[in-house]
């Protein structure tokens, strides 16, 4: 962000040889990916290609075999424990079922992140927990309801606002709207790319909605074979002529969305 | 990394609010502090003009912030307006849009009124365990009759039951009762050599462990152990709609996930309570041979003129009971389970607590009973 002459620095997310697998099977091999920073990158894949794992592996929770990962042009492996917690804090992550701590509101939710890393008054935490409640579209009452009492599609946006509390830079969505109703999507979508154009923000997105890779992504990463089959623009995409990728975009469901005349 | 602020500039009449600094989140404290003084420099100007020309980063909380002091200057009759944002600050202001939030928590009422309400909400609780205790206890009942058709008796389940139940919990709860019976025995010639009649410890071993002790540490063990391992399995099934699944598919879950426990528990606790009280006795017959010199031989003689059938008997038979009771509480708390997880953690504490309770008060009554029987 401080220098952005340097390509190196365009690049949030820079992937190389990555290798993750479990026991003797591999999942990922020898992966490349490179996420530009302010876009926001649709990543899609067969159920069980190993999408998530790619997520879970570049937040830490899955460990590699071998490869490189830099995040916001820092090396994951080298990194010391109080520099991680400042890469941690720049990012947010939304997952794939909300992973909202049952035992706190809606509101405390929000408000955890803030209350380990932030020192701010009560009323302006408060007030930020409220408008993140607001910006992603739950009604002002929820802030006092528990996950147990929320709906699958309530539990996604509560879980999005509490991925937003420290505004990070980069955000990572499993999955955000598997789940949720054509409207209620549309208007993730929609506040996915206000969120992106305001604060500039970075956004990996695990997805299999067609429509989402349509309105909001900026690019697409394709993953087949254990590896980015192809990464390019919906256009890339279409033109491309890995079978996989071609099945993809080329289906039945997605010949409809290219015919509909509406898309932006 | 230096502090969010701003400087004041009066043109003409309008006063020029010109904000520096980074205005995010991470200087939080400071933000607030900058915009409050921020409040008192303006002061009473009419005309205001908040320039972000110079602003480094802007987030929602800063947004927010800048908003809120426009909002509450405009309020006091001041004409506000925002010079030298970038389209992305100015859509984000836009989105934040200040306005203030009604309260939504609920008001508290007064100390006294809440403790009384906490009494009355635990007599109403335990009036309705009880209920809830005895309807589950006529399911079972009627469970129990369906389950002895052959192809609804779920053999392997049992089986898998009693394995962990009894077999894997033998090591623990024998030892357990092989150290009160040292204990005991210790206690018992340290005690009776005052008076010069230690071999009479061994009376009381033998009455004390077979009577009461054995049965009631395994039970107590098993509630723990077993107790709250059925509360928690049932329990994490009901959050996660599995209970719910069963009933869809026409399965009835008394049947197909308490029956088996139960009845896994009724054949493991008088199982485990014969080796308790072989386990026990061993450790008084080793302790009074090594500390007291009463060699086994003698040991042995005078338990059996110290003991009868009766004093066995009375021990074993209130051990199906208590696996009754520590089965129906910890299903029933399972099966209590909403859907956080604080209310399983609660559940399982209240199973074994309940279990062990109900455990004991079942012994006090069979003592009762076997006194007025004079058995």
């Amino acid at each position: 962000m401080m220098n952005p002459s340097l390509a190196q620095e365009d690049i949030i997310i820079r992937i190389r040889d990555l290798v993750v697998g479990f026991g003797p099977k591999l999942i990922l091999d020898r992966l490349d990916l490179d996420v530009r920073r302010g876009e926001v990158m649709g990543f899609v894949g067969g159920s069980g290609s190993g999408k998530s794992v790619l997520m879970r592996t570049i937040l830490g929770l899955v460990p590699k075999r071998s490869g490189q990962m830099q995040v916001m042009g820092r090396d994951l492996d080298r990194l010391s424990t109080g520099d991680r917690s400042a890469i941690e804090r720049r990012w947010g992550v939304l997952f794939q079922h909300g992973a909202l701590f049952s035992g706190l509101n809606v509101m405390q939710n929000i408000q955890v992140p803030m209350r380990e890393h932030i020192n701010a008054s009560p009323r302006l935490m408060d007030e930020l927990a409220m408008l993140k409640i607001e910006m992603v579209g739950l009604p002002a009452d929820a802030a006092n309801k528990f996950p147990s009492e929320l709906s699958g599609g309530m539990i996604k946006r509560a879980a999005l606002a509490r991925s937003l509390a420290l505004d990070p830079e980069l955000l990572f969505l499993d999955e955000p709207t598997a789940g949720l109703d054509p409207i209620g999507a549309a208007e993730f979508d929609d506040l996915i790319s206000t969120l992106q154009k305001t604060l500039g923000l970075t956004v990996f997105m695990v997805t299999h909605d067609l429509d989402s890779l349509y309105s909001v992504c900026d690019r697409i990463a394709a993953l087949a074979d254990k590896r980015v089959a192809m990464a390019g623009t919906v256009e890339d995409m279409l033109a491309c002529n890995h079978p996989w990728v071609r099945s993809y975009f080329h289906g039945k469901r997605a010949r409809q969305m290219v015919a509909a005349p509406t898309m932006p | 990394m230096h502090n969010p602020g701003f400087t004041i500039q009066t043109k003409g009449d309008s006063l020029y609010c010109l904000l520096n600094g980074p205005w995010t989140l991470a200087g939080a404290r400071a933000m607030e502090q900058g915009a409050d003084q921020l409040m008192l420099a303006v002061g009473e100007a009419r005309d205001i003009v908040f320039n972000l020309g110079a602003i480094e980063s802007l987030d929602t909380a800063g947004a927010w912030l800048i908003d809120r002091c426009r909002v509450q200057l405009q309020s006091k009759g001041a004409q506000v307006r925002i010079e030298g944002a970038t389209d992305a600050q100015v859509m984000l202001l836009d989105q934040v849009h200040y306005h203030p939030f009604e309260k939504t928590r609920q008001p508290r009422e007064g100390a006294f009124y809440e403790m009384m309400a906490d009494i009355g909400d635990g007599v109403v609780g335990a009036g309705r365990d009880v209920f809830r205790g005895i309807s589950f206890l006529g399911e079972i009942t009627v469970a129990f009759v369906r389950v002895f058709h052959p192809r609804r008796f779920r053999l392997t389940s049992i089986v898998y039951h009693i394995e962990s139940f009894a077999l894997r919990g033998l090591p623990i709860i024998m030892l357990i009762n092989f150290l009160v019976g040292c204990i005991v025995a210790q206690q018992g010639i340290f005690q009776l050599q005052k008076f010069g009649a230690a071999t009479f410890a061994v009376d009381l071993i033998g009455i004390l462990v077979l009577r009461e002790l054995a049965v009631l540490l395994t039970s107590i063990m098993v509630s723990g152990r077993s107790g709250s391992a059925i509360t928690a399995e049932i329990g994490s099934m009901k959050m996660r709609e599995e209970i719910d699944a069963l009933h869809v598919m026409g399965l009835d879950p008394i049947e197909v996930l308490v029956m088996p426990r139960m009845i896994a528990l009724v054949v493991s606790l008088p199982l485990l309570t014969f080796l308790s009280d072989m386990s026990a006795l061993f450790g008084g017959l080793l302790l009074t041979w090594v500390y007291g010199g009463i060699s086994p031989e003698v040991f042995l003689s005078r338990l059996q003129y110290a003991i009868s059938f009766n004093t066995f008997f009375v021990g074993l038979i209130k051990a199906p009971f208590m696996a009754l009771a520590i089965g129906l509480i910890a299903a029933t708390e399972g099966l209590a389970v909403s859907g956080s997880a604080e209310s399983l953690g609660r559940q399982v504490t209240a199973s074994v607590v309940k279990s062990i309770f109900t455990v004991i008060v079942i012994d006090g009554l069979f003592a009762m009973f076997f006194a007025s029987i004079r058995y």
